[in-house]
Formats: C-alpha cells, structure tokens, sequence
C-alpha cells in the first residue's frame, strides 16, 4: 500500500521550514540539507507512527530535533577529542548560509547554548506554541518559556540591542562629549 | 450650633476627602513597583520585538531559499514504494 498522498503532500510542505530550523541549529547548510535526509528517511520508514489529523510538523521536527542532538553530542566529544575546535561545528559562513546582514545575528545565535538555541527558534521563528515546542524539546512548557526568555536575554546582551532607558543616557552622553570636543 | 453643624460638615467632608486623596497615597508603595516593573516589561518587550524581527527575517530567508530538489525526490521516491 502506498503512502496517502495528502500524508506525502503534508511532509513535502513541511520541508521548508524543516531545513530552515535545520539550518539555524547548526549555520551551515550542508549539515542542515543532511540531517534534513536523514529526518526524512527516518519520518517515511515510521509513517505508521503518525497519527493522521495531528501535526506534521511538530512530528518531523521532533525528529530532526532529536537527530542533530545526538549527532551534536558524538560530534562534540570528536571534535573536542581530536584538537578541542568545537566552536567551529557551529560557527556560521555568510557564503554557505545567506546574506550577509544577518551574519551577525547569526553569530551571536550560535553562540547560545543549544537548548535556549532550539526554543528561541522553535517559538519565535517557527511559530510553534509553548505546548508544541515543549512536546518537540520533550520538556516542561515552564522549561521552554525559561529557555526562551534567557535566550532573548543573551542575544540582547551580545548584539548589544539599548533598552530605551539605556538610549537615553547615553544620547545625552555623546551630546556632551560632542560639545566638549567643539569648545 | 449651626457653625458647629458647619464645621462638622467640613470636617466631615475633609476626612472624605483625605479618605479619597489617602487612598491613592497609600496605594503608591504598591503602585510603584508594578509600573517599575510594567515599564520594564514595556522596554523589554521593544529590545524583544527587534530580536524578534531579526530571527524571523534570518529564518524567512532560509525558508524562501528553496528546497533542493534531491529532497523532495527523496519523499516522493519514498511515498511510491511500498509501504510495510
């Protein structure tokens, strides 16, 4: 028996945002399109555990989640085993990644810890909910919005993004060492 | 007794009136902390949304690259076949 089409067309329009968390979890696209492969092999040859009417989505990317974690996990014990260059598994290339505006962003996105990494993701840019993502992480939803919110946290603090009452002081700062500098 | 009655009219009133000016006072201390904190939320929620635009913006661009067509082969080669 065949796979059902409208089963097949749900896992072909999953695919592309799929590959785009595979991609902000580890900056660089031939590991993302590998693990994407490898999400989808798995994903067909367990179709039978899907249950029609649920969400597809969420089911792939738990998958894919849970691949890159075991593959992050063995990766980093070799990488670090062999000469201790673990930060670059995730350091991002504008070349293979995008364009470069969002090369700074990029950066500072990996250099949170993975968990943090996977929530702020999951939640702010694939649209999934609390509940959904903390079924994908398989965690507390209380985990997820900690992870969340420690993430924004971090990557305001490394991209250096003012608070308006930080702003404010500061404007002021430059406009009196400008002046100083004319007199 | 008429001045008295007055006076304690006023009185009266003044007391209401303490009563109701009294009452957002010593709601203040209370008060106080919660616009700190709804401040805070306020500007957190700006430097927020920025993160947010970013991530979105990083995020839509992958998607809109495109899928490589080896991977939607791969699920159609996969669908055609037998399943167990």
């Amino acid at each position: 028996m065949k796979l059902d089409p409208a089963i097949r067309d749900q896992v072909l329009a999953t695919v592309p945002s799929l590959r785009a968390f595979a991609i902000s979890l580890c900056g660089n696209i031939d590991r993302a399109d590998d693990l994407v492969q490898e999400t989808l092999l798995r994903a067909l040859a367990h179709i039978d555990s899907f249950e029609p009417g649920t969400n597809m989505p969420a089911w792939l990317f738990t998958i894919l989640r849970n691949l890159f974690r075991s593959e992050y996990r063995k990766r980093r014990r070799e990488v670090e085993d062999a000469d201790g260059r673990s930060a670059e598994t995730l350091k991002s290339h504008p070349e293979q990644t995008g364009r470069v505006e969002f090369e700074e962003f990029r950066t500072a996105l990996a250099k949170l810890p993975a968990d943090q990494r996977e929530a702020l993701i999951l939640v702010g840019a694939s649209g999934f909910s609390y509940d959904d993502a903390a079924a994908i992480c398989g965690c507390a939803v209380g985990t997820i919005k900690s992870r969340v919110n420690r993430a924004r946290t971090r990557l305001a603090d490394l991209l250096a993004i003012d608070s308006v009452d930080d702003f404010g002081p500061d404007r002021a700062t430059r406009a009196v060492l400008a002046g100083g500098g004319r007199s | 007794m008429g001045d008295r009655g007055k006076d304690d009219a006023m009185k009266h009133r003044k007391t209401n009136l303490e009563a109701v000016t009294d009452k957002p006072e010593s709601q203040d201390p209370m008060a106080r902390p919660a616009t700190t904190s709804h401040k805070e939320a306020r500007l957190g929620r700006e430097v927020q949304a920025r993160i947010g635009q970013q991530l979105r913006a990083m995020y839509n661009d992958f998607v809109n690259q495109g899928v490589p067509p080896h991977l939607s082969d791969l699920v159609r080669r996969l669908s055609d076949q037998d399943q167990d």
